[in-house]
């Protein structure tokens, strides 16, 4: 297990590289989520508005 | 066709003498950015000699996209610009005339003073004559690339930030043949090539810039 | 013939195109995690340690992938933009401007991996190779894409002139591209090319590939997600959106 995690030497570079790559294609689906709860808590929010007036 | 263009030509060059002072801010920003290099780098005359083509020519390159705002910007202030959209003359036609214009008192002043900055920086005679010939070639085509950023970012806010970041990343293939072409002649290994390639690139650039400005130009005044 | 015409402008309309824009990017989505279990799985225990480079290697099996997909999302959107450009089609600039961060993003990783791999195999994080620097302006163009985007409040604007750029960028890469070849080749420094065509172990090569799909699958999956946010935020005031949302479709 240390020995695989070690990567024979390379474990900064190997680790280094897959670690940024999942932490963009994690990060980038969430803030897509929260860019489309945004949008539609904005269109609930006008149609209340709309509805009270 | 020619007497539209050469009107265009005439008019922009009439209305930038009447401010020269303007003019003057292009040239005064290429001259000092190349004069900073050595105070930042140090007197060594053999590491200026090396770096000389780069500098000069990123300044230029610099210099070139200070004065891209003014293109467009009096034209569309003062609804010029709307006037023109409506000729029936090619729109492009219009805007490659103004691009000379523009590069007339924006470029050729440039193209003209680089061998003064070049002497400063220890470069011979032929290198010297290759320089100001890449920039003669180059500099057009730059202006040309500009027009296009110019045209998109017509009226918006921190339009000449903007512009830069559009534009410089186009202009690299003009920045790596025209610093080659000096390098190359400084090395002795003869820069013809480069220049050759530069031209093509400025051939290129005057086909298919003025009608994207064009295009452009339609875009931000709808 | 006409059938056919019809059922493809069909889905040009957002309003038709976001529910399958949905599912489109769910079954991504599944086929993503699948084929990246399986690729993440070969590429650290079935495919074999590189004699040359031992296992540092490996960052290619993140690295290759970002750097194609960065380049094929660039020329995708500009076709889109171009598209939009030429028909006036709302969905198109869309599209284009959904793609926009993706590349961006996948650009920096291409960069980011690169420099991991440099590092032991060339001494140096960063060096101008060829690849690494079309690489850089390439994401230098997606910035200015996604600037210029940004800077413009109306869309319709935003979409046209941001179109020209793709459609100007895009001719400019291959020239940008070739240039900065024959700039590295004159400027020969310490760089030593590891990455020769060597001939690759055929498992090797079948993780590659199966991480390349992975990379396609989320790239889709992002893009729709994102071009379903862009119809909301845009579309907010027709009345099939408002339904929509009310009915708790969306």
């Amino acid at each position: 297990m240390k020995e695989f995690f070690a990567m024979g030497g390379y474990a900064l570079y190997v680790w280094g590289s897959f670690a940024m790559t999942a932490l963009l294609m994690i990060v980038e689906p969430i803030l897509l989520r929260r860019r489309k709860q945004a949008a539609l808590a904005r269109i609930r929010r006008i149609a209340r508005l709309q509805q009270q007036r | 066709m020619f007497e539209i263009f050469r009107t265009v030509v005439m008019r922009d060059l009439v209305l930038a003498l009447r401010r020269r002072a303007d003019l003057m801010t292009v040239l005064f920003f290429f001259v000092i950015v190349v004069s900073l290099f050595p105070l930042a780098i140090g007197p060594e005359m053999s590491t200026l000699r090396m770096i000389a083509p780069g500098v000069v020519w990123v300044a230029a390159l610099l210099a070139s996209m200070l004065a891209l705002e003014r293109l467009f910007a009096a034209d569309y202030a003062d609804g010029t610009l709307e006037q023109m959209l409506l000729t029936p003359q090619p729109l492009a036609l219009l805007v490659l005339g103004k691009i000379a214009a523009h590069w007339l008192v924006t470029g050729l002043p440039l193209v003209l003073i680089s061998p003064l900055l070049g002497l400063q920086y220890g470069l011979s005679g032929e290198t010297l004559l290759v320089l100001l010939f890449s920039l003669l070639l180059g500099t057009p085509a730059l202006s040309l690339i500009g027009a296009i950023g110019a045209a998109l970012t017509l009226g918006l806010r921190g339009g000449g930030v903007l512009v830069s970041l559009l534009v410089l990343p186009l202009t690299i293939p003009v920045l790596i043949f025209g610093s080659g072409s000096v390098e190359a002649t400084a090395s002795g290994m003869g820069g013809e090539g480069h220049l050759y390639l530069l031209g093509a690139i400025l051939v290129m650039s005057l086909v298919l810039a003025p009608l994207a400005a064009a295009t452009a130009l339609r875009i931000s005044n709808e | 013939m006409s059938s056919r015409l019809v059922n493809w402008f069909k889905f040009s309309s957002p309003s038709t195109f976001y529910p399958l824009a949905g599912k489109i990017g769910f079954w991504s989505m599944v086929v993503t995690v699948v084929l990246l279990a399986v690729g993440l799985y070969m590429s650290f225990f079935v495919a074999p340690t590189d004699y040359k480079q031992g296992e540092g290697y490996r960052i290619i099996y993140v690295h290759v992938p970002a750097a194609w997909m960065s380049m094929f999302l660039y020329v995708l959107m500009a076709g889109w933009a171009a598209l939009g450009l030429v028909f006036n089609t709302r969905l198109s600039a869309m599209m284009a401007s959904a793609l926009a961060p993706t590349g961006a993003s996948m650009a920096f990783i291409a960069l980011w991996t690169g420099a991991f791999w440099g590092k032991p195999m060339w001494g140096a994080w960063w060096v101008w190779d060829a690849r690494l620097t079309s690489e850089l302006i390439l994401l230098f163009l997606y910035l200015g894409f996604i600037a210029l985007q940004s800077a413009i409040d109306d869309p319709r604007r935003a979409d046209r002139a941001c179109a020209v750029l793709a459609i100007v960028g895009v001719v400019n890469v291959p020239i940008i591209y070739y240039s900065v070849i024959w700039w590295n080749t004159l400027h020969q420094g310490a760089t030593i090319q590891i990455r020769g065509e060597s001939s690759m172990d055929p498992l090797m090569l079948t993780t590659l590939l199966i991480m390349t799909l992975a990379f396609w699958a989320y790239c889709i999956a992002v893009a729709m997600a994102r071009v379903r946010s862009i119809i909301l935020e845009r579309e907010r005031e027709t009345t099939w959106v408002g339904e929509m949302v009310k009915e708790g479709r969306a």
